[in-house]
């Protein structure tokens, strides 16, 4: 596999990885009105970076269940009708705060802290792709398995439990991925914009889709786009990679809202 | 036939808030139910824990072998952001078919919207789809919370008036929780006063044979609040059997 030498391929399929899972879970976040929910999730993953160093054990797996923990907390709050904004922010902020605290006492492990919080996709080992990729099969895996539940429970929790389906359930199944999703991705864009990826490519498919699943698909290749333009902007231009993905999928946004304003698209 | 569906002594608490206080009920094939109470009485929670969807703290739910339920919600909150047809709508989770959603949309009355997109009906469009994915089922009993919060008075008269309809084309049960009593009313073969407790039950005509459900029809929306003063004041038997006083003042 001689190809996976070259750090630009690893770059590109660890970008194109993440983008095909954060579209489609991205759709969940943007018709279910989580993004603040990503976002404290994917905050949370600096005090999992924090505890893995602290503990010896590994990084993925210390954001996994920092994450895993947080976005339980969260929509369990929101379940119980208690998440105001303003605790939400508390526990985003706290958490990241905390990790950033927890990370200065661990400099003897000569840990690049931004590398976590904007991502280094061009330092993507193949062992990193390896579990990017094996993420990235999991969440997709999860998103097939459980799409019509998933999308019923989006619709009404009501219809769901009426139709045999337990919305909570439903609702684990987006907090694991989502932990997931954070977990990967946080190489490639780092933890302050893992929500940007889930939420930018989503909003842009939605002027163009016209049923759930092409939304999905939409945003996955839209975010895909992002990913492989962005790299090669940030390699053109000399700019960090990651914030360049981003600012990418914002363009693509702005593009489809002003073509729809434009065309008088009606937003139906 | 058999009971549909059975409460008893059924107790729901919501953390330190006794919701529901040994409620007992029964609905039997093809009858016409609705309950009516105070805003917070737990009525939805009644609802749902007759549907399975909330579990009683104490008492039992039990609901016939094979129950088919059509439920009809609230108005949902279906986020503008997600694209979805009627049609796509009515096929979750499990596909039903072109043929089966062109008839349960005729059957509620708008067999003309299933290319339209949820998010652009209107409110009463948007019922009778509910309507419609509820008939997908051939319920038994047809459950509705609350189904025409947000219609004016005209569009939840001619929704109750398709229920109707239905009704009689299916032979169904009704079960309604309801507002709108003086649109509801007339169907009903019987009604459930509760209020966290069952307040009184009985069959309308008896309900409607005091002078202040008279004064009802003449009054248009201030007929549910006289008939919670009705129901409340216990000075007459043939209306049901009421239970206790009531500390609550409604209206």
């Amino acid at each position: 596999m001689s190809y996976l030498d070259d750090f630009l391929v690893r770059a590109a399929l660890a970008g194109i990885g993440v983008a095909l899972a954060a579209g489609p879970l991205g759709c969940f976040v943007v018709w279910r009105r989580m993004a603040y929910i990503g976002d404290a999730t994917a905050h949370a993953a600096i005090l999992g970076v924090a505890l893995a160093l602290a503990l010896s054990i590994s990084v993925s797996a210390g954001i996994m269940v920092v994450c895993l923990l947080m976005a339980t907390a969260v929509s369990g709050m929101s379940g119980r009708g208690l998440s105001g904004d303003a605790l939400l922010g508390v526990m985003a902020h706290g958490t990241l705060a905390f990790g950033l605290v927890g990370v200065s006492f661990l400099q003897g492990n000569r840990i690049d802290l931004n590398s976590y919080l904007f991502g280094d996709i061009l330092a993507v080992s193949p062992t990193d792709l390896g579990v990017i990729w094996g993420g990235v099969l999991i969440i997709l895996g999860l998103l097939w398995w459980r799409w019509s539940a998933l999308l019923t429970s989006t619709m009404s929790e009501d219809l769901a439990f009426a139709a045999g389906i337990n919305p909570r359930r439903e609702q684990f199944v987006l907090t694991v991925a989502l932990a997931l999703v954070v977990a990967v991705a946080i190489k490639v864009v780092g933890a302050l914009l893992i929500a940007a990826l889930l939420i930018i490519p989503a909003a842009t498919a939605r002027s163009l889709a016209r049923s759930p699943e092409t939304m999905a698909v939409l945003a996955a290749l839209i975010g895909a786009a992002s990913a492989l333009g962005g790299l090669g902007a940030a390699f053109a231009f000399d700019t960090p990679t990651g914030p360049t993905i981003v600012s990418l999928a914002a363009v693509f946004f702005t593009v489809s809202a002003m073509t729809r304003l434009v065309w008088g698209v009606r937003g139906t | 036939m058999k009971t549909l569906l059975e409460a008893r002594d059924v107790d729901v608490r919501i953390g330190a808030l006794r919701v529901l206080d040994r409620v007992n009920f029964r609905l039997e094939p093809g009858e016409i139910v609705t309950i009516v109470g105070p805003n917070g009485s737990g009525k939805s929670t009644f609802l749902r824990t007759l549907i399975g969807a909330h579990q009683p703290t104490s008492g039992t739910v039990t609901r016939a072998d094979g129950l088919r339920i059509g439920y009809i919600p609230q108005k949902l909150q279906i986020d503008s952001t997600l694209p979805i047809t009627v049609a796509r709508f009515l096929n979750l989770p499990s596909r039903v078919g072109a043929t089966k959603v062109r008839e349960a949309l005729a059957q509620a009355g708008v067999g003309d919207l299933a290319q339209r997109p949820m998010v652009g009906l209107s409110g009463g469009q948007f019922q009778r789809v509910l309507l419609a994915r509820a008939l997908l089922a051939s319920p038994d009993v047809l459950v509705l919370d609350e189904a025409t919060q947000g219609l004016d008075q005209t569009g939840s008269a001619s929704f109750y008036r398709q229920i109707e309809e239905v009704r009689q084309t299916l032979g169904c049960a009704v079960l309604m929780v309801s507002h709108e009593l003086h649109v509801v009313m007339a169907a009903s073969d019987r009604v459930i006063c509760l209020n966290g407790h069952v307040c009184c039950e009985g069959a309308p005509e008896h309900v409607a044979s005091a002078p202040e459900y008279r004064a009802l029809f003449g009054t248009g929306t201030q007929g549910a609040l006289a008939l919670y003063r009705h129901d409340h004041d216990h000075a007459h038997d043939e209306a049901g059997n009421c239970v206790h006083d009531h500390q609550e003042a409604h209206g």
